[in-house]
């Protein structure tokens, strides 16, 4: 089984987010890269796969060549190889079209990405290369079992879930459930020094042009202190809510 | 010109992020001084006319039968009705369904996506529109650069306003679905009664709460409220409660008009999934815990003390109002 696995560079979940000063781009100074979490589930999942039914998982990013420390840590985790679309990050556009490209020239049976990236949230790039590469789709994964040519799987759906099954090739987009947080693997001494002998391909953008730009960000506003009721007075909690907050 | 909304239904019924789509739609297409044209797909149950009260001039009706998991078969049915109608801004709910269409659908018609939308464009010529990013910590102001865009509206984010246009067309559009190659087996609905998504009201615990066996207060309370109920990660991550109640920021990121933090200090990471609530309540012994920074309303006492005052109250409450 051929698996390709999408992993974005992201901020730590703890990082604080700040901006340049012109509230024009994310201040990276000081901010720790991870892989994107829902990436990780996926890369997990991919690697159980590999280990149950055989093949090969390779790990592909588009990003600068200050993204590759991300690249090597999903090497450590596991994967066989990584593939780097050398370019300045994209809009949602631009990434699913410089993947479409790459993944087209090869043959893959089953492409994971996360339900989102944590920057952007924009959630978009994997239901774009579904359909420039005309492969189905499922979002919000929760569950893939393989069985023969077809997957059967699980979806979030608003209130409930849905089980669904697809052919192969089949591109999905997981989040946690595809695999529960205690299978993350944590890279150990062998998987980061065989991770450096692994192979990193490096390939040049095709130069697509975004449909969308940042113009600038701002933080949400600062809220007012917080009102304190002393315990054993829940009874003015509930007027504050009622007539304070008009809330119930 | 026209701004084109698709009127998302779930069996046949419609959403409350329908009708917020809806009205949105209609807010926007009057800023631009296009149309506002509804479209449903598959069999609606629900009267179709009520799409008129939120502000649509138009509806169609695509006739097919869509399998729940047919996202090529609904984007392209959205998009032939957009290239007849010559629509130049597609709006969607940034739900479920929705997430699977739209990106496929600016495929389809060549156009630009933003997703998690807030507001209104604050400029038509290009589009340019406030979203959120960063799961909650900051928003953005994006920009199109193509003709034509794909605008999804984040879940409870733009209030539903009625705006009854007794004049409302109803069109019906043939489409033939191709035989999808994914389909939906079955559906499960979860515990909790209340999506939540869309919830106005969510109770959400941690790990104050001890133990799964304590959450019978929590449910309790939920349901005094018409609540859905939400959970911290370390809760899911042991098992106390199912992945699909995890809100932070890797799980849902909510947006009810009240949160109710039981036993959760308020990690930068769980604040990121639930800080666009219009109002926060945390309750927690440590009067130290983060979350008192971010609340509106908070008690320092033990969760086991205080929520059952507070089930009582609120029962009180009720019995007067």
């Amino acid at each position: 089984m051929n698996i390709l696995v999408c992993i974005s560079n992201v901020p730590d979940t703890t990082s604080k987010i700040e901006f340049t000063s012109d509230s024009k781009a994310f201040n990276t100074e000081g901010v720790q890269f991870i892989i994107n979490p829902y990436d990780e589930f996926g890369l997990t999942k991919a690697i159980k796969l590999r280990e149950e039914h055989g093949g090969k998982v390779t790990v592909i990013h588009l990003g600068e060549a200050s993204s590759e420390p991300t690249l090597r840590k999903a090497l450590a985790i596991g994967a066989d190889q990584a593939i780097r679309i050398d370019s300045e990050s994209k809009d949602s556009f631009g990434v699913a079209q410089e993947l479409a490209k790459v993944i087209s020239e090869q043959d893959f049976d089953l492409i994971i990405t996360g339900r989102e990236s944590i920057d952007y949230n924009n959630g978009a790039v994997p239901g774009m290369l579904a359909a420039i590469l005309d492969l189905p789709f499922v979002n919000a994964c929760t569950g893939f079992a393989l069985s023969g040519d077809s997957a059967n799987m699980e979806r979030e759906i608003e209130g409930g879930k849905e089980f669904i099954k697809a052919s192969l090739p089949l591109i999905i987009a997981g989040q946690k459930g595809l695999v529960e947080e205690s299978d993350l693997l944590i890279p150990n001494m062998r998987g980061i020094m065989t991770a450096r002998t692994k192979p990193l391909t490096v390939v040049s953008s095709n130069g697509t042009v975004d449909k969308s730009k940042s113009i600038s960000f701002e933080k949400p506003a600062s809220k007012q202190a917080c009102k304190m009721v002393e315990a054993g007075q829940e009874k003015e909690l509930v007027s504050l809510l009622h007539q304070e907050a008009k809330i119930i | 010109m026209s701004v084109l909304v698709f009127a998302e239904s779930w069996n046949g019924s419609f959403r409350k992020g329908t009708f917020e789509a809806i009205t949105f739609a209609h807010d926007t297409a009057k800023k631009l001084n296009f149309s506002c044209i509804a479209v449903t797909l598959g069999n609606i149950n629900d009267n179709i006319n009520t799409l008129s009260n939120y502000g649509a001039d138009k509806v169609i009706s695509v006739n097919s039968d869509f399998d729940s998991c047919d996202n090529k078969g609904m984007s392209s049915a959205l998009a032939q009705v957009a290239k007849q109608e010559n629509a130049s801004v597609i709006i969607i709910s940034n739900s479920n369904t929705g997430k699977c269409i739209g990106p496929r659908l600016s495929i389809d018609l060549d156009a630009s996506y933003i997703s998690n939308v807030v507001e209104t464009p604050s400029e038509s010529s290009p589009i340019t529109i406030k979203k959120k990013a960063f799961s909650g910590k900051a928003f953005e102001i994006a920009q199109t650069t193509s003709s034509s865009c794909v605008l999804a509206l984040s879940p409870n984010a733009y209030n539903i306003t009625e705006n009854p246009n007794p004049n409302c067309q109803i069109d019906t559009f043939d489409f033939t679905t191709e035989s999808s190659n994914v389909t939906s087996e079955k559906v499960e609905k979860s515990s909790g009664k209340i999506s939540l998504a869309e919830a106005e009201v969510v109770i959400s615990a941690g790990r104050g709460l001890k133990g799964p066996e304590n959450w019978g207060m929590i449910e309790e309370l939920a349901d005094l409220l018409d609540a859905g109920t939400a959970c911290s990660k370390p809760v899911s991550d042991i098992g106390w409660r199912p992945h699909s109640e995890h809100v932070g920021q890797t799980g849902k990121a909510i947006a009810p008009n009240l949160y109710i933090a039981v036993g959760i200090s308020g990690a930068i990471q769980h604040l990121a999934g639930v800080n666009s609530s219009k109002v926060m309540v945390a309750i927690n012994t440590d009067p130290e815990a983060p979350f008192f920074k971010a609340a509106d309303y908070g008690i320092v006492g033990d969760a086991f003390e205080v929520v059952p005052r507070l089930i009582e109250e609120i029962k009180n409450f009720k019995a007067n109002n």
